[in-house]
């Protein structure tokens, strides 16, 4: 019998597949406590990196039609589906059914949030007034360390959905559910860039996520300490931060609204003129 | 025989009568029933500070004493906080029919006492008696009766939620438009059943203060509306107080991300309404006369202090020198001087402080190379007050184009393609608002979609509604006011089977 080629785990960052470029790497084991893979300890560098491929992926994909980002979303539901067992393998069965439908659920949305979110509004002068939603820009995502592929995509989709693109943090004991992911998305049609993958050590990463100006909100899962950081580094470019309790059911139908996504939006009022 | 330029054709026709004649003073002479001292209001009482003591609120229009406000202390806001701890079970599961009839009460009961707040908004703050009677005013009583209107409909604002309020709201607010900005904060935050404590800004609390009566004479419940006043330290205590489920702050970027940074890790809500450093976009096809009107009121309305105020103004170079032309005409007609006349356009700025700053920037636009304007207008001897501005030949490197002046000051850029326009408009760490003047429908939306700005106004400048969401992108802040979405910044959402 021929010994069986091994995977080398790669983060996806800018529709490619990298190393940390500081070279470091962290073991990651079975939990009979065999060697699985060597995973990359990402560096604040790499996250400077993949927020400057989250600028380059993004721009394009907040301009795709609502209904192309729809098609796209769902078309990741079916690279998933078609990958299940061996997600499952590496999360469990309900948890990679529980993802599929988180998925599939905000693909509906994209074509349709705006008529929730946004508005016309009756003025009393003569103007035609209305309030469309836009995407923020990048977000950066910190997930927490368990359900680690539906609590990752359940930060990520509502950022994505509405045309932002995310620099997302995987579980750093359990990154095995990202790198996977990461496959998928690759053979996804989502843009490389708007979903950026990376592996590592938060409290490394933490600061950095806070403070970079160019993500313009975070979603973070985080304790009390943690959650102070963020908002702390945020304040010194008006930053939004949106964050969950640790002890999230990530799995509930909560999850599934179009208030997630407004999180990520801004509101722009338009007053145009009505002619006489 | 050489061609006529334009400008001078137009010359022709201008009849300039320079000080020939003045007009007669016309000023405002409703009383405003301004108290000599006046008292904190916690839980439906006047109550006197216990920090015993008391600041001075000038009028800018003379730099003399108005009344003296009280200084709340810790314990002064505390008790406030208490006072609407107690009073949200009550008024939280008030009806919202009945919730309602109470802002509708104090829409009309603003409308009944609008001469006498709009006089004293004048005297306290410096503006124009014209803008606080037909805008100020108007405006405030209207954000209450739209508010009003919303309390037994929040069922209908966010499909599939249910919107719950969120406890005792801490809301701080600026000195530029008083009590607009009070109604602005108070109407949605009752609308959706919260309690509040509200500071108004040091050099403006009159009128928060004879707000108070006004809630009296509504019957509101006790401790449902409470107003602190004081300067920077009862601020902190407001944000900082541990019974604030949410700070809600309009003033200036510096102090938003202080109480963004003072507010981490609390679980607080927050949203901050900031500065801005607007671009006023004009394009060669858009209606002149409009146009230059617009530009007029989008710097030079409430005296350029005005967060959304159309500070940067982009010319498409095509009709620059015509644009500049006009204005320069224009700024010679502003009538600058006493705010309580009712022919001042252009009235006194807030404190001495801020005439100060404006100072300072006017300098730094000279000192950097840009070419300064103004009109040779009289300013009047006592009081604060600064003559219109307009600056030339500005880069958008000068400090007069980066930061926001909030004065009567504006600094003209040019551009060539749209393009050019979208880029230099976008290039500031702001993002409130701008303007797009131009005659093509397409273009203005066009515009719109790439403007990075939370309101944009096509052939039209600081115009506000209740129901028109106002708010800003990047450091101008999060969060909006006005519309359904304001009303979704004072709530918590819940799913409606969970709480049915």
């Amino acid at each position: 019998m021929s010994l069986p080629i091994t995977k080398t785990p790669k983060c996806y960052v800018g529709g490619a597949f990298i190393r940390s470029e500081s070279g470091r790497i962290y073991e990651i084991h079975r939990s009979s406590g065999e060697f699985l893979a060597n995973i990359p300890l990402c560096s604040r560098k790499d996250l400077r990196n993949a927020v400057e491929a989250a600028a380059k992926g993004g721009a394009g994909w907040a301009k795709r039609s609502p209904y192309n980002r729809a098609q796209i979303l769902y078309r990741l539901a079916e690279m998933l589906e078609s990958r299940a067992a061996e997600m499952a393998a590496v999360t469990s069965t309900e948890e990679t059914r529980a993802s599929i439908d988180r998925i599939v659920h905000f693909a509906g949305w994209a074509d349709k949030y705006e008529q929730v979110l946004g508005s016309v509004n009756p003025v009393a002068s003569s103007h035609f007034n209305f309030t469309v939603t836009e995407p923020v820009g990048i977000v950066g995502i910190l997930a927490p360390e368990e359900s680690p592929l539906l609590a990752l995509l359940t930060l990520i989709l509502p950022a994505i959905t509405a045309g932002n693109s995310v620099v997302a943090l995987a579980s750093k004991s359990r990154p095995y559910p990202s790198i996977l992911l990461g496959e998928m998305l690759a053979v996804s049609d989502l843009p490389g860039g708007v979903i950026n993958l990376l592996t590592g050590d938060r409290a490394e990463l933490l600061a950095t996520f806070a403070t970079h100006e160019h993500l313009r909100a975070l979603a973070a899962t985080a304790d009390t300490s943690e959650a102070t950081a963020l908002q702390k580094g945020a304040a010194d470019s008006v930053k939004r931060v949106v964050i969950h309790d640790p002890k999230t059911d990530w799995f509930s139908a909560a999850h599934d609204s179009p208030y997630a996504i407004r999180d990520f939006t801004e509101a722009k009022t338009v007053w145009h003129p009505i002619g006489s | 025989m050489p061609a006529k330029s334009p400008r001078s054709k137009s010359q022709a026709r201008e009849l300039l009568f320079g000080d020939l004649w003045e007009f007669d003073p016309a000023p405002e002479s409703a009383p405003a029933f301004i108290d000599d001292r006046y008292r904190l209001f916690i839980d439906g009482k006047h109550s006197a500070p216990r920090s015993k003591k008391y600041f001075d609120s000038i009028s800018p229009r003379d730099g003399k004493k108005l009344a003296e406000i009280p200084v709340a202390n810790a314990a002064d806001v505390d008790a406030a906080y208490q006072a609407a701890a107690k009073a949200f079970k009550s008024w939280s599961k008030l009806p919202g029919a009945e919730r309602g009839k109470y802002l509708f009460r104090i829409a009309r009961l603003l409308q009944d006492r609008s001469r006498e707040f709009a006089v004293a908004e004048t005297l306290d703050g410096g503006k124009p008696i014209k803008e606080s009677r037909d805008f100020d005013l108007p405006m405030a009583a209207a954000h209450f009766f739209y508010h009003a209107g919303w309390a037994d409909k929040l069922d209908y604002v966010a499909p599939g939620r249910r919107l719950n309020p969120l406890g005792v709201i801490g809301q701080v607010i600026p000195w530029n438009f008083p009590l607009l900005m009070l109604a602005w904060k108070i109407a949605p935050a009752l609308a959706t059943g919260n309690t509040v404590v509200l500071k108004p800004a040091e050099t403006t609390s009159i009128t928060a203060l004879k707000f108070a009566t006004l809630l009296e004479q509504a019957g509101l419940p006790p401790g449902v509306v409470n107003i602190v006043t004081g300067a920077g330290e009862t601020g902190a205590a407001v944000v900082n107080h541990p019974l604030a489920a949410k700070i809600a702050f309009t003033g200036s970027t510096e102090v938003g991300k202080i109480i963004q940074r003072s507010l981490a890790g609390t679980g607080k809500k927050l949203t901050l309404e900031l500065g801005g450093k607007a671009a006023n976009i004009v394009f060669d096809d858009a209606p002149l006369d409009q146009a230059v009107e617009g530009i007029i009121n989008g710097i030079f309305f409430n005296q350029g202090h005005v967060c959304c105020a159309g500070s940067r103004l982009l010319v498409q170079e095509g009709i620059e020198t015509e644009i500049i032309a006009r204005l320069k005409r224009r700024l010679a007609t502003l009538r600058t001087g006493d705010p309580l006349d009712k022919n001042t356009d252009i009235g006194a700025i807030n404190s001495a402080e801020q005439l100060g700053r404006i100072r300072e920037l006017v300098q730094s636009g000279i000192d950097e190379g840009a070419e300064i304007h103004q009109s040779s207008c009289q300013l009047p001897k006592q009081g604060f007050y600064h003559a219109p501005t307009l600056f030339t030949g500005v880069a958008q490197s000068h400090r007069i184009a980066r930061e926001e002046i909030f004065g009567p000051v504006l600094s003209i850029m040019s551009f060539r393609t749209p393009e050019e326009a979208i880029e230099k408009a976008n290039n500031t760490c702001y993002g409130l608002s701008a303007g797009v003047w131009t005659d093509k429908g397409s273009k203005i939306l066009m515009m719109a979609s790439r403007l990075k700005a939370g309101v944009v106004w096509a052939n039209t400048y600081n115009k506000f509604d209740p129901s028109s969401p106002f708010g800003g992108y990047k450091e101008s802040g999060f969060g909006r006011e006005g519309g359904k979405h304001g009303l979704l910044d004072y709530a918590s959402l819940a799913p409606l089977d969970i709480t049915r």
